[in-house]
């Protein structure tokens, strides 16, 4: 009789640490952690210690201080007795408004240069790839320092447009192109509701630990925003897991309220928590966080997204019908009626007329103003970036498959419908990454605005506040915090936005 | 950063290097050369002529400290700063001492740690406009668009006086000087401010200097003058010193024509003091008994640096004013060399 034994699980000895293959690689790699984080916080000690020592003590106090400088383009508002923290705050509004307008115009271009650059017409896609190449080989600042140039040296100054016989006049009688910017009409409401100054509580009072005395570590503030990165990865997480068990019915809901229950997850723990240590720390309220908020705006969004929905409502009433009768029925005026409508009525309401921007003292004032710093970034940004996109779309159409083309051909279908319905959708699944480094590209090169005088979160923090105050340390640190955060949320919603268009294997 | 902090609580709590301070004359002297921070060109106080040799009212100042040091004027490499690299330069290391029209402010001195020397040049915050403009006075600037370099303190001031006088502006900021003068000529900004002995200098070299005025309003002080870090006063004394032996020349009229001569040895002691022919003042300062001479002749005493760079022979053509010496109404004065 033979007995077989099962071999003896292996019981784990210390040794095998060092002798078994299965295990040295994890004790090598636990020794190297250990290393680089006693490099690393030596090298952080050394900093802290010897800016202690020259007395100027690692510290972000200085944020609270009068900044005593102005700024001349301001989404919020601000004036030189505001603290240097609302002043990085209108230099980060600054650097998200000049990537955002980027990045649509950079994206626009991308893709129209990208289709072009194939067209069969031969003068059109030599004068494409003629633009990728001019601006994707040379640095993107001298692009930003050329057209900051030639806008000022070109356009006449705001003189030229005084007198009985101006040398310049306003197109349509109401732009103004200067060398000092291009001044717009823009939207005033009469009668509209009076915007709400928000002032934001803070801890009064935080649980800190002071570290060996050298400076504190802010224990309620780190708590908020580990709970809020947890939030945002489960955000993530809960995404995949809809996505996988309930893709469909949730895609019947309208976007705003799957917007706002993603939201809801990734946001919602962090304001729990901060509202229990408000509650516990007591709050005050913080001058330097102030905004308001615009009732006009927000009326008026909700009314466009209130009409999208019902637009969307409508077609998919459509596409039902069709299904049913095999024809699908003409929407668009009642899609157009759905979304123009009530936008306009709610405008009337509101009492809405053009403010046109004149030449009053030096300046035009009224209006709004597109300070030439802008356009030149945005538009140097846009152009260089858009001649990397050009290049990532020529790419995606180019790997589908000819074979395709030729398909929907032999369908009857004309090329513009091809490129639109065929090739662009699949192109897009080889788009989108290399999109998102061109986005985050883009994002990054803002901070070359400081060669036009740009008021970017890299001028304000990291230029005049770091001059003014001497606090280079934290406010590099605090610049290199925001750009990260930047990039990795733009990095995110790209991703989200790839996981929705790529190629689903089941 | 923060993350690797915290987690040296657990393990690094001993590693704590100290702050090491050499001397910096020591490392000035072993190095052969004195670097110094002079600004990236501003004509008349700091910029390279035709054969790319930097000449200027403040470059002379870092010459008569790499004469006194070394004996020669030209032992000296230049690193040109911007207002906003400036400070950073000088408290890394990277340059000595700081010649570049440079404004003496409490926040300067006691929170950046640096040590002003002394006051080589008073100025004071001034604005620029196109005659066409019809402008006669600042108060009338309300709505203007200003040019300002960004990173100085013309920054502060002229956010203070806009906002004493209760009127609106719209600051262009802007690198350096040759940028400000491009954007103020195409008619980008109404108005260039800055001190006022900069404006003259960028005046200087425009080609029509008649269409353009300088306001009255002189609107902050702006003491300017040469900076070292702190925590150094024996470098400090050197710079300091050769400035004050500058000015005391030109106050006993020791000049580069006459430096020679005197310093064989004269009847006034007090030039015998300054010249090393009596005393001990080299040794104690720890240079060469004759540091001040060497000083004097790299490019004069302090009234023939003015005149050959900035005075009223010049396209500058600056008025002493304020920086006369005190014997003649101004405000240079020099502590006794004793």
């Amino acid at each position: 009789m033979t007995t077989t034994t099962d071999p003896q699980p292996a019981s784990f000895r210390l040794s095998m640490l060092l002798n078994d293959t299965r295990y040295r690689s994890y004790t090598f790699q636990f020794i190297a952690l250990i290393v680089l984080i006693l490099f690393m916080s030596s090298l952080g000690m050394n900093l802290v210690t010897n800016l202690a020592e020259q007395g100027v003590p690692f510290s972000f106090d200085y944020l609270g201080s009068p900044a005593g400088y102005d700024i001349n383009q301001r989404p919020i508002d601000y004036n030189n007795q505001d603290t240097h923290l609302r002043a990085s705050i209108v230099g980060v509004m600054n650097t998200l408004i000049v990537a955002v307008l980027g990045c649509v115009t950079a994206t626009f271009l991308g893709v129209i240069a990208g289709v072009l650059r194939l067209s069969n017409n031969w003068l059109i896609a030599k004068l494409m790839a003629v633009y990728v190449e001019a601006f994707r080989n040379v640095p993107v600042l001298i692009w930003i320092l050329v057209i900051f140039f030639i806008m000022t040296a070109a356009l006449p100054s705001p003189s030229a447009f005084r007198g009985d016989d101006p040398a310049s006049s306003m197109l349509f009688n109401s732009i103004a192109f200067t060398n000092r910017g291009v001044y717009i009409p823009w939207v005033q409401f009469e009668n509209g509701f009076d915007s709400i100054l928000v002032v934001p509580p803070v801890f009064a009072d935080t649980y800190s630990i002071s570290f060996l005395g050298l400076f504190n570590i802010n224990m309620s503030l780190w708590l908020v925003i580990i709970t809020l990165l947890c939030g945002i990865y489960m955000a993530v997480k809960v995404a995949g897991f809809i996505q996988q068990n309930y893709g469909r019915a949730f895609a019947l809901l309208p976007g705003f309220v799957r917007l706002a229950v993603y939201l809801a997850v990734a946001l919602g723990p962090a304001i729990i928590v901060y509202a229990i240590l408000l509650s516990a720390n007591g709050a005050e309220s913080e001058r330097s966080l102030r905004f308001s908020l615009s009732i006009n705006f927000v009326v008026m969004l909700v009314v466009f997204l209130l009409s999208l929905y019902v637009s969307r409502l409508i077609r998919d009433w459509a596409i039902a019908k069709q299904q049913i009768t095999g024809d699908l029925p003409a929407t668009w005026h009642m899609r157009i009626a759905v979304i123009i409508l009530p936008t306009a009525l709610t405008l009337f309401w509101l009492g809405a007329y053009l403010d046109y921007p004149a030449l009053r003292g030096f300046n035009f004032s009224g209006g709004l103003t597109i300070r030439g710093s802008l356009i030149a970034l945005w538009l140097a940004l846009a152009v260089y970036t858009g001649a990397f996109i050009a290049e990532n779309v020529r790419a995606g159409i180019q790997a589908i498959s000819q074979g395709q083309t030729e398909a929907a051909g032999s369908l009857g279908l004309r090329p513009n419908r091809i490129m639109n319905l065929v090739v662009l959708p699949q192109a897009l699944r080889v788009i989108i990454p290399p999109l998102i480094s061109q986005y985050l590209n883009l994002t990054k090169n803002s901070s070359l605005a400081i060669a036009v005088g740009y008021m970017d979160v890299t001028g304000t923090l990291g230029g005049i506040t770091l001059n003014q105050t001497g606090k280079a340390i934290e406010s590099v640190l605090l610049l290199m915090i925001f750009y990260l955060t930047i990039s990795l949320s733009i990095s995110l919603f790209m991703n989200i936005y790839n996981n929705s268009v790529k190629l689903k294997e089941r | 950063m923060k993350k690797s902090i915290l987690l040296g609580t657990l393990t690094a709590a001993g590693l704590v290097a100290g702050a090491a301070t050499a001397g910096t004359l020591d490392d000035v002297k072993a190095r052969g050369t004195l670097n110094c921070g002079v600004v990236t060109g501003l004509a008349g106080f700091g910029a390279p002529d035709t054969n790319g040799e930097w000449q200027g009212f403040d470059v002379s100042l870092c010459r008569a400290v790499a004469a006194a040091i070394f004996g020669d004027p030209t032992a000296v490499t230049f690193v040109p700063t911007t207002g906003k690299t400036r400070f950073t330069a000088l408290a890394s290391g990277e340059i000595d001492m700081l010649a570049r029209n440079t404004t003496w402010t409490f926040s300067r001195d006691v929170d950046l740690k640096f040590e002003f020397v002394g006051v080589n040049y008073y100025d004071g915050q001034g604005f620029m406009v196109p005659k066409a403009l019809g402008v006669s006075s600042a108060k009338e600037l309300d709505g203007a668009t200003v040019c300002i370099q960004t990173g100085t303190t013309t920054e502060l001031n002229l956010a203070d006086f806009f906002r004493a006088n209760n009127i609106s502006y719209e600051p262009v900021p802007i690198e350096t000087n040759a940028e400000a003068q491009q954007q103020y000529l195409a008619g980008a900004c109404d108005v260039y401010t800055t001190d006022a002995s900069g404006l003259a200098a960028t005046r200087a070299t425009f080609e029509a200097p008649g269409d353009h005025v300088l306001l009255p309003e002189i609107i902050s002080k702006e003491p300017l003058g040469p900076l070292v870090r702190h925590g150094d006063a024996e470098w400090g004394d050197v710079v300091r010193w050769t400035l004050n032996a500058l000015i005391t020349a030109e106050e006993l009229g020791v000049t580069s024509a006459n430096v020679a001569d005197l310093s064989a040895g004269t009847e006034n002691p007090e030039v015998n003091r300054l010249l090393g022919t009596e005393g001990n003042l080299g040794e104690m300062i720890g240079l060469e008994p004759d540091w001040a001479k060497k000083a004097i002749m790299a490019g004069g005493n302090y009234g023939e640096v003015f005149e050959k760079n900035i005075g009223e022979n010049t396209p500058i053509g600056l008025a002493r004013g304020l920086n006369a010496q005190w014997t003649e109404g101004g405000l240079i004065y020099s502590p006794p060399f004793r």
